[in-house]
């Protein structure tokens, strides 16, 4: 798939390696900004207290 | 081969190769790609969210300072005094054990993103320095983990918590590693469930061992001495101690 977007972009190879660039810091901006703190709660190592939460 | 010999040649042998090819590396893809968002979260939750919590604690810590020192406490003298608002920051904790610096704002309640921004405070316990137990609750690791060396903290260390009207000084009395639903360690009198507190004490829930919620470590404290804001604390008080 990496292939496939790699001929879809536009440009010489230093434009589609910008542009790819681009796109993966966005991607990780989306994980860290809303999938990140949206799966944490569901992780098992950050419960602190005692009884039911 | 005999069974290529039965069956009829395909048109194209190299284009079936080419689709299964293309079917192998989108899902060879998909893995590597997984691979590296997990690395992701791993960075996010290790290192971003202490990042950002510390950030966040140090300016609640001065807006609270300065709160403290600018708006005195409006109730009357010897009027109950009441809990804050779920959520809401209402004292500071400092532990010279861990550290000369450490200062870390305690809230109203231990919901996951009320302890995201600090200690929480186990809601209907005692408030710091009265009769019973002020239980507190705290990451251990991540978001900024203000409960981080809570396996280092001894018998005799002192923990200070400040609020608008007083410096509560307790000092630790002892630790224990019990389950998740262990939960008399947060009785008025620890583990004496029932029983009625005729002293102040102070407890504090991690999870234990790190980076895992099978266990929680817990720490005991008693009252050793309140000073007013007034009086302000002794010097020396905060001086980290020797030793382990």
């Amino acid at each position: 798939m990496y292939a496939a977007l790699w001929r879809l972009l536009p440009g010489p190879p230093l434009v589609r390696a910008l542009i790819c660039l681009v796109l993966i810091l966005a991607v990780l901006a989306v994980c860290f900004t809303w999938v990140f703190p949206w799966l944490a709660p569901h992780m098992p190592f950050n419960d602190v207290t005692v009884g039911d939460h | 081969m005999p069974q290529q010999a039965a069956e009829p040649q395909p048109a194209h042998p190299s284009a079936r190769v080419r689709v299964a090819a293309a079917i192998v590396s989108f899902i060879g893809e998909l893995c590597i790609t997984a691979g590296l968002l997990l690395f992701a979260f791993l960075a996010w939750q290790l290192w971003w969210t202490d990042v950002v919590a510390n950030k966040d604690q140090a300016a609640q810590v001065q807006a609270i300072e300065h709160s403290f020192d600018t708006a005195p406490p409006t109730k009357k003298p010897g009027a109950k005094p009441k809990p804050a608002n779920l959520g809401d920051a209402f004292a500071l904790v400092r532990i010279p054990r861990f550290g000369k610096g450490y200062v870390r704002p305690v809230h109203e309640g231990t919901a996951a993103d009320v302890l995201d921004r600090g200690i929480g405070h186990y809601v209907g316990t005692a408030l710091p320095g009265q009769v019973g137990n002020f239980a507190t609750a705290g990451h251990r690791t991540t978001y900024g983990k203000p409960y981080a060396d809570i396996d280092t903290l001894r018998v005799g260390d002192r923990i200070v918590v400040e609020t608008r009207t007083a410096y509560d000084v307790y000092v630790v009395t002892d630790h224990q590693i019990v389950l998740p639903t262990q939960v008399d360690v947060i009785d008025p009198v620890p583990s004496k469930p029932g029983v009625a507190p005729t002293i102040a004490v102070m407890t504090m829930t991690s999870c234990n061992p790190k980076f895992s919620a099978a266990q929680r470590y817990v720490v005991h404290a008693r009252l050793d001495h309140a000073y007013t804001r007034a009086q302000g604390l002794p010097a020396g008080t905060l001086t980290p101690p020797k030793g382990g």
